[in-house]
């Protein structure tokens, strides 16, 4: 019980160990942390590439041990595509928010240059979005949906011969991104001493080209051994599918030919078994361990220098992280100022044009509308002569008519009442028709008016 | 012929159950029995062994604070707590040292290893807390040391090339003692705990409950709880942290008993024929482990063996980012990461 260490103890982190005289209960932590783990729930995501048909839908499939319900693509895609679909996954009191990633087009263009692009873009999208999270004033890191890819599953084509040169631009892309697990897909069109050596040549081929793929850790002792032993049996060659076959009185994943049933799950038909183990059972946690401790360090350290922040200012000495804000923030600053100051100008200049045109609209309009009011004005004038003359016909008219009438009443004077009336009636009829006639048209038809007048009374005055 | 992952798996998604770390048993190469129920097993739960094993390798951090004034027994209970002389008296120091005439922070670590797993605990104690003539403020040097060590975490959390284990030194845990008066709170406390409730978890304890009888205990109880929520303190656990029915319910139990009434001693003695810590009196011997006695065991269960883990996490996800949002708002926030977004300037400014 007592303290195995004299006088003399650093009261710092030179700690000592205690020696314990009782059961304290420590070693129910880890207990407590997985409960916690569990509460919360895990998350895992997978990126598939590989050339359309290679058979990555149906590895996942087989993988889970369900459908996913992958639509079949098909080999015109004009250019590479991602497609991501997250599933919830729950195997006794574990949930498992698994997404699966997987290229669509990949390796079916004929200009391949632009193929791994999409992808390198779409794993740093994920990076981004997680250290924009970190970054954020208010954050809630514990509750986020982490999307960052754990694990790359590079599917390889069972030809036999070496890697595409594709195949290697691409990894040789994301090897220092994500964890590479190179596999071979279709694994039961290569026989068993082809494998062998397209195993061999494919390993010395990426290591010849420098590229990084996942090695199993080896430095817990447990897992050490198992790990080393897959190790030596990358890529795996995988076979998969979701049809089951009988086979000695049990349904089992296989393929069926005429020569021979597949097993998917028979250690010595291929390799799947190996990569569930390893993928699953022995190495996700560490998956996601490297996944947030080195490929996203490394991808947060060369984002936060790209965006000028250093830990040691110009003379090396380090800088305060007050500093560095206060003088990011300045410079930011400045920016912003010169940038307004740019669409200050650019927007006055944008207002001079417009002026300028509108004032030139502005003198058309003006010139139309005067030729249109001197149109106007010609008009009016035309109307007014017209005018004048009706009036002086009509005067005219209304002389002849005075003198007709006194004619009229000489005449009348031996003539009956009735006849009389009628001339008056049928003079006051036609006068009134006159009257009703009378508007200010065209001289033409006035005129017609005035000489079936004039007939009338000649007429009349004849009789 | 039907292969494919084994019994040795189902034992693994056994061993869960069993709250005793278990090392996985390792994968076999050869079939070793057919089970038709695993067709439709894949491994997933294997996660939990695979993250079990991983935390016993790095170990665990742990830090708690001891306040109160000299001579109620904090130090034996610490010592009582981790079953060994962790307290500063035993590690160099004797009882006729002079107490301090300001408060001061002496942080301990110690490493205890039990059943495999690692702990690194430091014991932080406050001497000269509340021993003064005038102890106006003398919560003050505390809030800043824990305020430093937030400060210290956010600077490497901040670094371009980090750590990969940040050190954590960060304040899980303060346990307050409390005078067993039997009346109420002394304004002392609640000034403590009104101005320290918000930056660090902070578990009231009765100290010396032994000079109290069982009715005294449960009235004192429920007065310094109902004066605690008159004054807005919450103390750990934290209704408003409850995540779920079953939290609650949990915690709720444990709210209605604190603060603990607690007696600590290293002495053993023989009771019955076993043999426990105790403190023996004319009148008889002081069991701390036993329930009837004293409520040790439930503070020694509550910190240590159910909600470590959970302390933990509060300090981490709340009380640090309550003070990384203040700091990051005082010092103008961190610049926005794209340059032409205004939005961003805004939220971050």
């Amino acid at each position: 019980m007592a303290a195995s260490h004299g006088a003399g103890q650093p009261q710092n982190d030179g700690c000592r160990s205690l020696s314990l005289s009782g059961h304290v209960g420590v070693d129910s932590l880890p207990e407590q942390l997985v409960n916690k783990s569990i509460k919360q729930g895990f998350c895992f995501n997978i990126l598939c590439i590989g050339e359309t048909g290679i058979g990555k839908s149906t590895l996942i499939d087989s993988l889970f041990n369900t459908s996913f319900d992958d639509p079949v693509s098909t080999h015109f895609q004009p250019n590479v595509r991602l497609r991501a679909q997250t599933y919830e996954l729950q195997e006794s009191n574990v949930r498992l928010k698994l997404t699966i990633v997987s290229t669509v087009g990949f390796g079916d263009q004929i200009k391949k240059e632009e193929s791994y692009q999409p992808i390198v873009d779409y794993i740093d999208a994920q990076f981004e979005a997680y250290l924009q999270e970190e970054l954020k004033i208010k954050r809630s890191l514990h509750s986020y949906h982490d999307t960052r890819i754990h694990v790359c599953l590079y599917f390889i084509s069972p030809t036999g011969h070496s890697l595409k040169s594709l195949d290697l631009l691409t990894m040789k892309s994301l090897d220092s991104k994500v964890n590479i697990i190179p596999i071979i897909g279709k694994a039961d069109s290569v026989s068993k001493t082809e494998l062998q050596k397209f195993k061999v040549k494919l390993m010395s081929e990426l290591v010849s080209n420098g590229v990084q793929i996942y090695q199993f850790p080896t430095d817990d002792e447990t897992v050490s051994e198992i790990n080393a032993i897959m190790n030596g049996h990358l890529p795996f060659a995988v076979v998969g599918s979701t049809e089951e076959v009988k086979v000695e009185n049990k349904m089992v994943k296989a393929r069926q030919y005429p020569w021979g049933i597949v097993q998917v799950e028979d250690e010595n038909h291929c390799d799947f078994v190996k990569l569930r183990e390893m993928l699953i059972c022995t190495n996700m946690e560490d998956l996601r361990e490297q996944t947030h401790a080195q490929h996203y360090e490394l991808y947060r350290r060369c984002r936060l220098e790209e965006m000028g922040f250093r830990d040691t200012g110009p003379e090396n000495k380090p800088v305060s992280l007050q500093e560095a804000y206060e003088a990011k923030r300045h410079e930011f600053y400045i920016e912003m100022q010169r940038k307004e100051e740019e669409m200050r100008q650019v927007f006055v200049q944008r207002v001079k044009e417009k002026e300028a045109i509108l004032k030139e609209a502005e003198q058309e309009i003006q010139a139309k509308f005067e030729h249109l009011k001197r149109l106007h004005q010609e008009e009016r004038l035309k109307l007014e002569k017209n005018r004048r003359v009706l009036e002086d016909e009509m005067a005219m008219f209304i002389k002849k008519k005075a003198a007709a009438e006194l004619l009229q009443t000489q005449a009348l004077v031996s003539t009956p009442v009735n006849f009389k009336k009628d001339k008056d009636r049928k003079k006051d009829q036609g006068f009134r028709l006159e009257l009703l006639c009378f508007d200010v048209r065209d001289e033409q038809t006035v005129n017609v008016h005035g000489q079936t007048l004039r007939n009338t009374d000649d007429r009349r005055s004849k009789r | 012929m039907f292969k494919g992952p084994v019994e040795s798996k189902n034992e693994a998604a056994m061993s869960e159950l069993v709250p005793e770390p278990r090392q996985k048993p390792a994968v076999p190469m050869k079939p070793m029995g057919i089970n038709a129920n695993l067709l439709g097993y894949i491994g997933i739960d294997t996660i939990i062994e695979q993250m079990r094993k991983k935390t016993m390798k790095t170990g665990f951090d742990f830090n708690i604070m001891v306040v109160g004034q000299s001579g109620l027994g904090k130090s034996t209970l610490v010592n009582t707590l981790f079953k060994s002389q962790v307290s500063r008296k035993s590690s160099g120091w004797n009882r006729e040292e002079k107490i301090p005439k300001t408060v001061e922070i002496k942080a301990i670590g110690h490493v205890i290893e039990e059943g495999g797993v690692k702990m690194k605990l430091t014991v932080i104690d406050t001497p000269g807390f509340g021993d003064q003539i005038n102890n106006e403020n003398c919560w003050e040097p505390i809030e800043k040391y824990i305020n430093e060590q937030y400060e210290k975490f956010l600077k490497e959390e901040v670094n371009i090339a980090r750590k990969k284990r940040i050190p954590d030194t960060r304040v899980h845990c303060c346990l307050y003692f409390i005078s067993p008066t039997g009346h109420s709170l002394r304004p002392l406390d609640l000034e403590f705990m009104k101005h320290l409730s918000k930056v660090v978890n902070i578990i009231p304890v009765i100290a010396k409950a032994d000079t109290m009888t069982l009715e005294e205990k449960t009235e004192f109880k429920q007065r310094v709880r109902k004066e605690l929520e008159v004054n807005g303190i919450e103390f750990y656990p934290q209704k408003e942290f409850d995540e779920d029915l079953e939290d609650k319910t949990e915690n709720d139990k444990i709210r209605e008993s604190m603060p603990f009434a607690v007696v600590g001693s290293d002495k053993e003695y023989q009771v019955n024929g076993k043999r426990v810590l105790g403190r023996k009196t004319p009148w008889g011997i002081i069991e701390v482990e036993n329930l009837t006695h004293c409520e040790f065991a439930l503070l020694r269960d509550f910190v240590i063996r159910t909600h470590l883990q959970d302390l933990k996490e509060v300090t981490h996800n709340i009380h640090y980012e309550t003070y990384r949002a203040k700091r990051l708002n005082d010092n103008g926030g961190l610049p926005p990461m794209t340059v032409e977004t205004e939005e961003n300037h805004e939220s971050n400014l």
